[in-house]
């Protein structure tokens, strides 16, 4: 990854992607007040991709704005992290991907506040607040999904041991990057650990780390993500809405 | 369906927000007012107290006493009510992965999970009657109770979210100002805070329909197939016709409803045409004309047949969205059953640590 | 919940929760869709013991006769500053 504008794409894609999956469980909520939740969690990342992609196109200056970042990019053009782009899986499946999600999220942001970019400073200010929230969010269901029942506890382990490899990739080393993702690692582990630890979990051996979201190369999934996100928006070139 | 009364005096603000912030003002100053003395005496006939309570435009409260019949209306009516709002996340819900630009993903979204939390609010003030919401929610899961029979109608195009939020939130407003007068404080209340939240939704649906009525051809003629295909079910949600709506004479009395159901379809169908105007649009109803002498539009009344047959189970959706709703609620238990557990153990481990 | 600094909690609304975390969580989610409030507070229905209409009478009315504890009760001659 090179340039404040690979960088802003790529977290922007991320924020983006998160935010589809997470509206895919409105109306689908395990409870009513928790549709309310994701909804919430959902609309944070929708508003922080917005801004990421609409800085991306200014830093890129080809006349590109958030919509045509959003809408006329296809998969291999897209920079998010695999793990935003798999499937929702369970409760507890989407419950693993914010946690992790959050725990890198949140010092990243935090990161970013202090960068020497204003606005991607500006930014980082807004997001690591919704972050830290999401990264509660997650960690009160994980604690109880893991220390609820034994259904509950054999579907979160599950669940961890899923998601696990495809949080590697969101550290892979780049010292030319506004943040270095590298630098986020120890505190990502120790946020991680002492939820799972709270929660009776198990963190897996890392062995498999499945990558290529940075560079383009994703899971079969974005793919149909994108196909349902964009089908409106390229049915109708240049239409406004 | 919920029905309703307006005030003859110009409300502050104007329109229908305007409307909900009077019947928050009446509903303070009425509290401020008060009754004559105080609670009925032990020999006093109860059923002349709360007559006279209703007659003075009091508020009941959860802990009044009240006729048994009134109590069962209100858990009906505001039940049903608040299954509409969950239900009608659906037919929305199902645009928002295509929404056609991420300022319109962001405000549907937001759109839908007001409607889940109008919902809630809603259970929380049927609770205050005395039965829980899962007793309700089962109720609506088994089909022994109703949801507006709107939201059995497909969105197919995006044009259908537009005239969602223009036509059927704005019959659902007409409906719901007059609620905000209701005689029951807690429904009162709710209806209030639901009517002050819901005014964004009828502007972004005509903001939607307005901008496609003004874009490609394609999309101008997306937004009047949209308007042929809701206009009548949109008139519907009213209910039936006076002449054959059993629960209003007494609704109306006890005053839960304030109009009745013509009278609301009369009032939404004259808000409507000047809107189509300005859209450009053109309302499916080639009897559409003013009628001087009544000082309102004469219409084409929507087939109140079709109404009976969506009602009894045979619109277009019944069936998937049921579906929808069962599968989310057993795919949850888990969880929430997870959630229960978690709670007990720490009650059992602070019992613990006291002993 | 409070509206703003400054200002006393008043009752929002009503919710279900599993237990206390949960409950302030669905507070926040739910009745504070709109930057309603700045802090929030919950309690078990189960702990509330409210007073019955029934018994308005006892509680209220005998506050009704004590009309000295307002100062609009006392009569201020003319001229009296800072009182």
């Amino acid at each position: 990854m090179i340039g404040p504008f690979d960088f802003a794409l790529a977290l922007g894609d991320d924020a983006l992607v998160a935010a589809q999956r997470l509206a895919e469980w409105t109306t689908r909520a395990p409870e009513m007040e928790e549709d309310i939740a994701l909804a919430n969690i959902a609309l944070d990342q929708l508003g922080a991709a917005r801004l990421l992609l609409s800085y991306a196109g200014e830093l890129e200056g080809a006349g590109r704005d958030e919509d045509a970042l959003a809408f006329l990019r296809d998969d291999r053009e897209f920079r998010n992290c695999l793990l935003v782009e798999l499937p929702n899986g369970d409760f507890a499946v989407t419950m693993a991907k914010l946690l992790f999600l959050a725990a890198y999220q949140l010092p990243l942001y935090t990161a970013l506040a202090g960068c020497a970019d204003e606005r991607l400073a500006a930014i980082g200010a807004k997001a690591r607040k919704e972050s830290a929230y999401h990264l509660d969010h997650a960690s009160t269901w994980v604690r109880r999904l893991g220390d609820g029942t034994e259904e509950s506890h054999r579907r979160m382990q599950a669940a961890v041991d899923q998601v696990w490899p495809y949080v590697h990739e969101l550290f892979a080393p780049d010292p030319a990057a506004p943040v270095d993702p590298a630098t986020l690692r120890a505190d990502f582990d120790a946020r991680v650990a002492a939820v799972l630890d709270e929660a009776t979990l198990t963190r897996p051996e890392s062995g498999w780390a499945p990558a290529g979201g940075r560079d383009g190369v994703h899971t079969e999934h974005l793919s149909f993500l994108l196909a349902e996100m964009q089908v409106l928006h390229r049915a109708h070139p240049g239409a406004r809405w | 369906m919920y029905g309703n009364d307006f005030s003859a005096e110009d409300a502050p603000g104007g329109g229908l927000l305007g409307e909900v912030e009077a019947a928050e003002a009446a509903l303070r100053e009425a509290a401020a007012r008060g009754r004559r003395g105080g609670a009925p005496g032990p020999d006093e006939d109860l059923e002349a107290y709360f007559t006279e309570v209703v007659d003075a435009d009091q508020k009941i409260e959860p802990r009044d006493w009240m006729p048994e019949a009134y109590r069962k209306t209100l858990i009906r009516q505001i039940a049903q009510h608040a299954h509409s709002e969950i239900i009608g996340m659906q037919p929305e819900g199902n645009w928002i992965s295509r929404a056609p630009s991420l300022k319109r993903k962001a405000i549907l979204l937001a759109k839908v999970q007001d409607e889940a939390g109008h919902g809630l609010y809603l259970y929380a003030a049927a609770e205050t009657l005395g039965i829980s919401r899962d007793e309700l929610v089962e109720l609506l899961l088994n089909g022994r109770q109703k949801y507006s029979s709107i939201f059995n109608y497909p969105t197919l195009t995006w044009a259908d979210v537009g005239a969602i939020g223009w036509l059927v939130d704005g019959a659902a407003i007409v409906n719901q100002v007059p609620l905000c007068r209701c005689s029951y404080g807690p429904y009162a209340r709710a209806m209030i805070r639901v009517c002050k939240e819901e005014s964004f939704h009828q502007r972004q649906g005509y903001e939607i329909l307005h901008t496609l009525a003004h874009g490609t051809g394609e999309q101008k003629a997306m937004a009047q197939d949209a308007l042929d295909r809701w206009w009548y079910p949109s008139l519907a949600m009213f209910g039936p016709p006076d002449t054959d709506s059993t629960h209003s004479a007494q609704s109306m009395a006890w005053k839960i409803k304030r109009f009745s159901n013509d009278e609301l379809r009369q009032r939404f169908v004259d808000m409507c045409v000047q809107q189509a105007e300005i859209l450009g649009l053109t309302i499916p109803d080639p009897e559409l004309r003013w009628n001087e002498s009544r000082q309102a539009y004469d219409f084409t009344q929507p087939d109140y047949d079709e109404l009976m047959r969506v009602i009894k189970g045979q619109g277009p959706c019944n069936r998937q969205r049921m579906e929808h709703r069962r599968r989310a609620h057993a795919d949850g238990a888990w969880v929430r059953e997870a959630a229960a557990a978690y709670a007990a153990k720490r009650v059992e481990q602070k019992e613990k640590v006291a002993a | 919940m409070r509206a703003r600094r400054g200002l006393s909690h008043t009752h929002v609304g009503s919710l279900h929760a599993p237990d206390a975390e949960l409950a302030l969580r669905n507070a926040r989610d739910l009745y504070t869709r709109r930057q309603e409030g700045v802090s929030i507070w919950v309690v078990p229905a189960s702990a509330i013991t409210a007073s019955s209409p029934d018994e308005k009478d006892a509680f209220f009315d005998p506050a009704a006769d004590k009309v000295y504890r307002h100062p609009t009760f006392y009569d201020v001659p003319d001229g009296v500053a800072h009182l």
